[in-house]
């Protein structure tokens, strides 16, 4: 089974994105921020993250870059689930080491048809 | 909905697009042409069906058919059709067509058009090996509506999401508000035509590749035959034709075989070899 890290402030959203995930065969582990979600790389790397951008204490973006340089940091497949829908975010994302990007309202659909393009599913 | 009114529906749905609807879809027929009774300022669907009756008014019949017809599309839908059309038809056929230099691909049924610009979209990838190739995309839908979608190439958030990988969507589309259009460099290599499969497929020209994806699923089994084997007359003898994952020729078309390997990839292969006999039977029926 592979490991699904869902990084987002809201307790909804991670409550949701759990559900959709579990249905598609993930075992899920929460984050409310991106230090949170930090730590729990360090401590061990998921097979991928869902990303959420605008959160307290540390944001995804600074999240993926930190991510990123940290040992092993380059294998998770991170796809970025955010309300930031414009073009300079998601090119900003992506050159900062996103896989894929999602731009929120998601749905099931959204999110299994991301996973298959990342080679998740 | 009384039964006369059902049968009354499925039987325009019938003549005109070749639809078949069995009472289980009384829900369907509700839900989808219940706006369309607002739309004509009339209460309900008894109101609407009493309308028709009574007007036999050609563009409420056309709303109708395309408002049961019309049908949801995502770009790179299944995704291996793409993949099999990339990695294993096309190269062949381009070895094939390689002095001849041009291909003619048939997104049949095309909808809004996500799956003709999906195709687009990969031979564009392919350019600096497709260059001086004259390459022809024919989009065909029997609704206007969703053929004005295509043209314009404007797809909701939801709809670029379905399919389509971000890298693609950063290279060709452009943001309009919330919405994002297809660049019109990518538009440009689709042709659009208002097209009913149940009619002469002979004028749209012959074609190296059909794509024909969960179409003939909603037609009964006389006209799905009919259409396959006007299909296959206007097919390159090495050409193919992708039906749905969940789709077969089984029973339907001696003109089809499935290609090995390759579900819900079909050629003509077995025909080719009967057509070596055909021309002494044409002229023995010409004579």
């Amino acid at each position: 089974m592979k490991s699904c890290l869902v990084v987002d402030d809201s307790k909804v959203i991670r409550m949701v994105a759990r559900r959709i995930l579990e249905t598609l065969d993930f075992e899920i582990s929460e984050a409310v921020d991106g230090q949170e979600a930090l730590d729990a790389c360090l401590e061990e790397m998921p097979d991928a993250i869902l990303l959420d951008w605008n959160m307290p204490v540390m944001n995804g973006l600074d999240f993926l870059k930190s991510l990123r340089v940290v040992a092993g940091g380059d294998t998770p497949i991170v796809v970025f689930c955010t309300t930031e829908n414009d073009m300079s975010h998601i090119l900003e994302a992506m050159k900062a080491g996103a896989n894929e990007y999602i731009m929120k309202p998601f749905d099931k659909e959204i999110i299994e048809a991301k996973f298959v393009q990342v080679g998740l599913l | 909905m009384t039964p006369a009114d059902f049968e009354y529906l499925a039987s325009i749905l019938k003549d005109r697009s070749g639809l078949s609807i069995g009472p289980d879809k009384t829900y369907l027929l509700e839900s989808r042409l219940t706006p369309v009774a607002r739309k004509n300022n009339l209460d309900d669907l008894d109101a609407l069906v009493a309308e028709v009756r009574r007007s036999k008014k050609e563009a409420m019949l056309c709303e109708i058919t395309e408002a049961m017809t019309t049908n949801e599309s995502f770009f790179f839908r299944d995704a291996t059709p793409f993949e099999i059309f990339e990695k294993a038809i096309l190269p062949d056929l381009l070895e094939a067509r390689a002095s001849r230099k041009s291909l003619r691909i048939w997104s049949a049924a095309c909808s809004t058009g996500q799956e003709a610009y999906s195709l687009s979209m990969i031979l564009r990838e392919m350019a600096p090996q497709l260059a001086g190739w004259r390459i022809e995309i024919v989009g065909t839908d029997i609704s206007n509506e969703v053929l004005e979608k295509a043209k314009v190439g404007i797809y909701s958030q939801f709809e670029v999401q379905r399919g389509l990988p971000i890298q693609l969507l950063m290279k060709y589309f452009t943001q309009v508000n919330e919405l994002w259009q297809i660049d019109a460099s990518i538009r440009a290599m689709v042709t659009y035509k208002e097209f009913n499969l149940l009619k002469d497929l002979k004028a749209l020209g012959s074609f190296d590749i059909i794509f024909c994806r969960n179409v003939l699923i909603y037609f009964d089994q006389p006209t799905k035959t009919k259409v396959l084997d006007a299909m296959s007359n206007i097919l390159a003898s090495d050409g193919c034709l992708f039906m749905g994952a969940a789709e077969t020729v089984l029973g339907i078309s001696d003109d089809f075989k499935p290609v090995p390997g390759h579900r819900g990839v079909y050629n003509t292969a077995q025909k080719a070899d009967k057509s070596a006999i055909a021309p002494t039977a044409s002229l023995a029926a010409a004579g």
